[in-house]
């Protein structure tokens, strides 16, 4: 992997501090009084769309004056402070580039607004990162949404900051590069720089070993190991619609069920809430068999993020 | 040549608003060159084609496009970021952008003034048209540059500024000449090369004084507002 030769481990680490933070928009609270600490290796941001998590990324990057409290990164304040831009990269949702550069003149072009000493040996590294040298002399116009995201990820990168935020990094990425960018984001992590990524996909967060922030609604919902909060999401319970050729009869056979906590019979069938994803719907079938009962239909109703993460408010 | 003036050259001429340039210029040589072939009378043309097409439309708009270009098409499209996320100190992105903006604006609308002001009267007048013109392409530049920052449709507001206060009320309410690039470029040219072609209320040392302080006060507006640039996010 480039990243591990290229990404050398640095002696210094950077924390950004978000000290109760607040952002709203006339009536409209977008970031509602989140505190929290950003240290090395990689934090997940997660949250349903429109929970505030590009508000937030906005103020930590110094790109939105928080409405109230204060971020800081390593005790200077980000807003009004270009200065901050020497330890910080940002790579937003916006898929804005420049379509006229080749992907090795944006990155060049980055590394010398940066003044770096040595802007192309740092825009060839930067380039190298992301896997992008085959097509570093092609226009940015000509490339894909999953290149042009590394291509920014590149000039992002080029400065070799001490903190990265990214916003959405993986969508329109393929299994492949996305995967690619996980290692790539775990490699700095690991080499002591401080990562955030935000995210509205579970999915995309469990590959992240690392700590997790769960926004919901502007508010920090939770936070903390991933593992923790996914057992949280899994052990929740789950709600399916039941449709089958004799449902009070499967409804009788289900209530004896341990991982099945109620059953409604309805008119179109049944209403089953299950604390056991797995166990459930492993079940179902044996059950529905036992009692000579088809199953003609099995719909996980209330899959909604949205429920999930307000499930996880409650919890 | 600095990076940001190389991104922003690339960009404005990448864009194909740019050639939205081309035409003014070309209509306003080729109505001098009609009016000069024809034989008409210059006290007859000069006025309408030199200040009422050159100095009233094609100054102004060929500012407002390029103007805007620099900085404006940048926020739109996003791209902004990738200058802003950087340390330069926020006065080397407004300065270089400026330049290119006023740059262009003056090259692409001193050439055919000069070009209409030979036509009309002398190789001084077409001079003095040019380099007024390049000044005033100078303080257009900063106010259109100031006017991307402070709202998300400055090209409107651009035209509302050329075409009702300069175009409408400039020639109904004398007093609002004062605040008019327009009149501060006649009164400049018409000081460098004194005909009877350009006529204004405005007088020179008033002129120079708020040319200056347009060109000074926008730039300085335009290098604090950037530093308090907001990025639009999900919920606006």
């Amino acid at each position: 992997m480039t990243a591990l030769d290229s990404a050398a481990p640095t002696t210094t680490t950077s924390t950004l501090d978000l000290a109760g933070v607040s952002r709203w928009y006339g009536n409209v609270v977008a970031v509602n009084d989140v505190s929290m600490t950003l240290g090395p290796g990689v934090t997940g941001l997660l949250g349903p769309n429109g929970a505030g998590k590009t508000t937030l990324l906005h103020m930590m990057a110094g790109f939105l004056a928080p409405s109230r409290g204060q971020v800081t990164l390593d005790g200077r304040p980000t807003w009004r402070n270009p200065d901050v831009y020497r330890w910080l990269g940002l790579v937003s949702e916006r898929e804005a580039v420049h379509t006229f550069l080749t992907a090795y003149e944006f990155v060049l072009a980055t590394a010398k607004l940066h003044k770096l000493p040595d802007p192309q040996a740092a825009a060839r590294r930067a380039v190298a990162l992301v896997e992008l040298e085959g097509a570093q002399d092609r226009r940015i116009g000509t490339y894909s949404k999953g290149m042009r995201q590394r291509a920014r990820v590149a000039a992002a990168l080029v400065h070799d900051p001490q903190v990265l935020l990214l916003d959405e990094p993986f969508n329109g990425m393929d299994p492949r590069q996305r995967l690619h960018m996980m290692e790539l984001l775990h490699s700095l992590g690991d080499a002591g720089r401080t990562i955030l990524f935000s995210s509205h996909i579970l999915e995309e967060v469990e590959q992240v070993s690392g700590t997790v922030q769960v926004m919901v609604a502007g508010r920090l919902a939770a936070s903390g190991d991933f593992r923790t909060i996914r057992r949280l999401m899994t052990n929740r319970p789950h709600v399916f619609a039941v449709r089958s050729t004799d449902d009070r009869a499967l409804a009788v056979a289900l209530m004896a069920e341990p991982s099945v906590t109620g059953v409604e019979l309805g008119r179109d069938g049944l209403t089953v809430r299950a604390g056991d994803y797995g166990a459930f719907t492993r079940m179902l079938p044996k059950v529905a068999l036992a009692r000579g009962v088809r199953v003609r239909q099995l719909v996980p109703e209330d899959e909604s993020l949205e429920s999930v993460f307000s499930y996880l408010v409650e919890a | 040549m600095s990076t940001v003036s190389w991104i922003t050259a690339r960009g404005l001429f990448g864009r194909r608003r740019f050639l939205l340039l081309l035409p003014l210029p070309v209509l306003l040589v080729a109505l001098a060159a009609i009016s000069r072939g024809m034989g008409v009378s210059p006290s007859d043309w000069g006025p309408p084609v030199l200040i009422g097409l050159g100095l009233a439309v094609v100054l102004p708009v060929v500012a407002l496009i390029v103007g805007t270009g620099v900085l404006g098409a940048e926020i739109d499209d996003g791209t902004v970021a990738h200058v802003l996320t950087t340390p330069l100190p926020r006065w080397q992105i407004v300065l270089p952008k400026l330049a290119v903006a006023a740059g262009v604006t003056a090259v692409t609308v001193a050439v055919p003034m000069f070009a209409a002001g030979l036509l009309a009267d002398s190789v001084r007048l077409g001079l003095a048209l040019a380099a007024a013109s390049s000044v005033g392409a100078l303080a257009y530049s900063a106010l259109f540059v100031a006017v991307s920052l402070l709202t998300r449709r400055p090209v409107l507001l651009g035209l509302v500024y050329v075409l009702i206060w300069e175009g409408l009320l400039g020639n109904v309410i004398t007093g609002t000449r004062v605040l008019s690039i327009q009149h501060y470029v006649i009164a400049l040219a018409d000081r460098i090369a004194p005909t009877n072609l350009l006529e204004t209320t405005v007088s020179v040392p008033l002129a120079v004084v708020m040319t200056t302080l347009v060109s000074v006060g926008f730039t300085l507006l335009a290098i604090d507002r950037l530093r308090s640039f907001s990025m639009a996010g999900e919920t606006s």
